[in-house]
């Protein structure tokens, strides 16, 4: 006996490439739609949306990398808590933090509604910059700058949790974002702006 | 008419007989009383020796995960730091390398021998690979348990494991390679001794499927681990960056062999327990050869936040490649119920909409295995899992909790429950055994599935809170300051902890059911059809078959006439409130993520 009707476990006899019935290609259609709709997503928002990872990116030594972040402290430091130096880099400026085994190095002070470029790398490992509690989340990566544009919109003490596994320490590695009003005088747009 | 009386389908008992069928006259063959399939000794053995391992590490797997779980509820917190990240290593590598890829070789062996009634081409390089697969393991274990090997199972560079701790891996894929091939060569001899007629039943060509992307992901592994390797050796350099870019090259590719293992086992199972149909082998073969093609660019999902590559190669690796994947796994996703709603209504239950899934045999572990493994898969797994891989949304994602919320329910509770749904069937029909403590087998689905399914959804909720994964306190004791989490995240956490324990508790099961069966069981015995028995699954003791007219039925069931509702009426709305789900979450997540600080 042999019918065309048949499971997964049966061999299918001669030519199995025939036509669906319309409810299958219905579906496959709807589902290959779908798809588009979750790709156009990304360009879309990249265009009109304000959460990019897209960032300048570019190769660094760890050492280079150091260097520039301590020079950037040695300009803008404000203070200190517990010995780990308050940096307060100028609206529009570049600034850094770079991460090692187990702690984020500096703090930094900025005004709400400022742009800043933050440039993030790691000195020795693979570490995880997460914005408490913000939630936003990058991959840090020993030998490559991160540079990204970022735009705090509320005022607040935050802390960045490592959430990269990098060492037995890794639970212990937070460090702090400080978030000022702007200063009256300094409000030329409402709100602060770009 | 009562369909369970009709003769088991034609064309299973002429491929047996299949003319021209010549075994070779050193092996020995028997005759598998159920299928009237034709089962080769030495291949049936190693089914059993790959199927064994793979337990084996299921119950290391699991004794880790317990101890996790109850690290990672605060209140609780059982492990020291050290034992947490040492545990996290050997939880991931005992599960999701070795239990998943042993079991994987044993559905290679099974897939291109017993569904085939052909031979095992060559049982000694079967067995040297098999040999070389446990001694790397085992070198992994040791390395890890001693305390030598602290980086996790991702080991991303420049954190530092003992030399043989990646030689143990390296061992391990040169075993599987070897079993990849074997497969192939097993497919070969099939076809060359016509032990079947016509094309590779679709089960096969996805285990197919499974061996292709296997050897993919085994040249990204060597690509990847024998330069890291020599780097542990002080041989060479090897940039952290570059290090993700084809670890991840291996580690998304490997899971897209798990994904079509898993819906060959789809396939097969629902043709064992109720009689599911092909709906169609051109679409579903179709997707499966999607899954080759598009997969191995989708490691970029795990890269969307990192600082080596730009947004135009995130978005189409992630999108133009990936979602062709998506897009297979949402043809399977309909395919597979579609053709289990329409094997149930050529077998007569074509009441309404539903009648198919009332009258569906609940108390078979191996049916209610694969529909919980579809269902959290596609609904939890599916979802969560395009969602984050979004190049923005992964912002909101990246390293936190939300990570493995979401691989749990497609691996653990899709792959790892399918797997868990064949070996009520293995045991049978390969162990020749009965199902051990039958009771806890017949629950045992609904206690794993639905313990995965509140430990998922609130390791998801928790994660959007920005809860880090791989994380031992987050109460942050020591640390310089405070982090004060939203108070809800102990809950959130206390009920991770309890779905935990559950599936956990499932998965303890399930190794006592299948090691009591294997070892201590009863042998399975004469078979009446018709009539139940203790520790076989129902579709051993009440075949599914259809009746002869079956091509007539389908032919009336697929009348036009019927409208565009076809022959799967209620497969359509299951997918149609599936596709609803998806955008909710999809949506919602954008919007949460446009309330975020501008980043760009
Ligand atoms: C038996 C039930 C299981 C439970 C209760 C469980 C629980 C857990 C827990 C608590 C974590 C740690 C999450 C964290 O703190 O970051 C984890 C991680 C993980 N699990 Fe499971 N798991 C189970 C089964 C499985 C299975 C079957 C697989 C693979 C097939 C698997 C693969 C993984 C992987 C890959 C990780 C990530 C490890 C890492 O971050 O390095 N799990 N699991
Ligand atoms: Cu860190
Ligand atoms: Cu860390």
């Amino acid at each position: 006996m042999h019918t065309e009707t048949h499971t997964g476990l049966d061999s299918p006899k001669g030519n199995w490439w025939k036509p669906a019935h319309r409810a299958e290609k219905v579906w496959v259609g709807i589902a290959f739609a779908w798809c588009m709709v979750l790709f156009a997503m990304m360009p879309l928002w990249h265009w009109k949306g304000g959460q990019n990872p897209s960032g300048i990116r570019r190769k660094v030594e760890p050492a280079a990398f150091m260097a520039r972040t301590q020079e950037f402290i040695r300009e803008y430091r404000v203070g200190d808590d517990r010995g780990m130096p308050i940096v307060e880099p100028p609206p529009g400026s570049d600034i850094y933090l770079m991460g090692m085994a187990f702690q984020w190095t500096p703090i930094l002070k900025l005004q709400k509604g400022a742009s800043y470029t933050l440039h993030l790398s790691a000195l020795d490992v693979n570490h995880g910059f997460s914005l408490f509690p913000v939630n936003v989340n990058f991959q840090v990566v020993p030998g490559y700058d991160y540079g990204l544009r970022i735009t705090p919109n509320s005022s607040g003490d935050y802390r960045i949790i490592c959430n990269e596994f990098c060492g037995i320490g890794h639970h212990l590695m937070v460090g702090r974002v400080i978030v000022v009003d702007p200063p009256v005088t300094a409000m030329t747009t409402p709100g602060g702006g770009e | 008419m009562n369909p369970d009386s009709m003769p088991p389908a034609g064309s299973r008992a002429a491929a047996a007989a299949a003319p021209g069928y010549r075994p070779d006259s050193q092996s020995t063959f028997r005759t598998c009383p159920v299928t009237t399939r034709r089962i080769h000794d030495k291949a049936e053995a190693l089914v059993k020796a790959n199927a064994v391992t793979a337990i084996v590490f299921l119950l290391v797997g699991a004794i880790a995960a317990l101890l996790l779980v109850l690290t990672r509820w605060q209140a609780v917190h059982l492990l020291s730091a050290t034992w947490y990240y040492r545990l996290l290593g050997v939880h991931a590598m005992s599960m999701l390398i070795f239990f998943i890829i042993f079991f994987e070789m044993a559905v290679l062996h099974f897939a291109s021998t017993a569904l085939l009634n052909a031979r095992n081409a060559a049982p000694k390089l079967s067995w040297a690979g098999f040999g070389l697969m446990l001694g790397g393991a085992l070198m992994v274990e040791w390395k890890m348990w001693a305390g030598k090997a602290d980086v996790l199972f991702t080991s991303y560079v420049p954190l530092r494991a003992d030399p043989l701790f990646y030689l143990g891996v390296i061992l391990f894929a040169v075993g599987a390679l070897v079993v990849t091939f074997i497969f192939f060569a097993n497919l070969a001899v099939a076809k060359k001794e016509r032990t079947y007629e016509g094309s590779l039943p679709l089960v096969v060509y996805g285990a197919a499927t499974a061996a292709i992307i296997a050897v993919i992901t085994l040249l990204h592994g060597a690509a990847i681990y024998i330069p890291t390797f020599l780097w542990s050796l002080g041989l060479m350099e090897v940039d952290p960056q570059v290090y993700r870019l084809i670890w991840w090259g291996l580690g998304h590719s490997s899971q897209q062999i798990n994904v079509a293992a898993m819906v060959a086992i789809w396939y097969m199972l629902g043709a064992l327990t109720i009689g599911a149909v092909v709906l169609n082998e051109k679409i579903s073969r179709s997707a499966f050869v999607l899954y080759i093609l598009f997969i191995s660019m989708a490691s970029a999902h795990h890269l969307l936040v990192d600082p080596g590559m730009g947004p135009a190669w995130k978005i189409v690796n992630t999108s133009y490649f990936m979602y062709m994947a998506v897009l297979a796994s949402m043809i399977h996703g309909f395919t597979v119920p579609a053709g289990m709603e329409l094997g149930m209504r050529l077998r007569g239950y074509t009441n309404g909409m539903f009648e198919w899934l009332r009258k569906a045999p609940w108390g078979d572990p191996g049916f209610s295995s694969l529909v919980l493994s579809v269902v959290v898969f596609g609904f939890v797994g599916g979802i969560t899992g395009v969602t984050i891989g979004t190049e923005q949304i992964n912002i909101i994602v990246h390293n936190t909790l939300r990570s493995p919320g979401h691989f749990h329910a497609t691996v653990v509770s899709g792959t790892a429950m399918a797997f868990m749904g064949a070996t009520y069937y293995l045991i049978p029909l390969v162990f020749q055994k009965r199902v051990a403590l039958w009771p806890l087998a017949r629950i045992q689905p609904y206690i794993f599935a639905g313990g995965m399914f509140i430990f998922t959804i609130s390791m998801t909720a928790a994660g959007y809170f920005g809860v880090p994964r791989r994380h031992w306190d987050i109460t942050f004791a020591g640390a310089p300051y405070s982090v004060p989490f939203n108070p809800i995240v102990d809950f959130l956490l206390a009920l991770v902890a309890l779905g935990g324990v559950i599936a956990a508790t499932g998965a303890f099961i399930f190794v006592a059911i299948s090691v009591k069966s294997v070892f201590f069981g009863t042998a399975l015995g004469e078979i009446t059809k018709g009539t139940a028995m203790v520790g076989v699954p129902r579709g051993i003791t009440h075949p599914p078959t259809h009746a002869t007219d079956v091509d007539a039925r389908n032919a009336a069931l697929h009348d036009p006439a019927r409208g565009l509702m076809g022959p799967a009426p209620g497969t359509i709305v299951l997918v149609m409130i599936f596709l609803a789900v998806f955008a909710l979450y999809f949506f919602s997540n954008w919007k949460i993520l446009s309330f975020l600080w501008k980043i760009g």
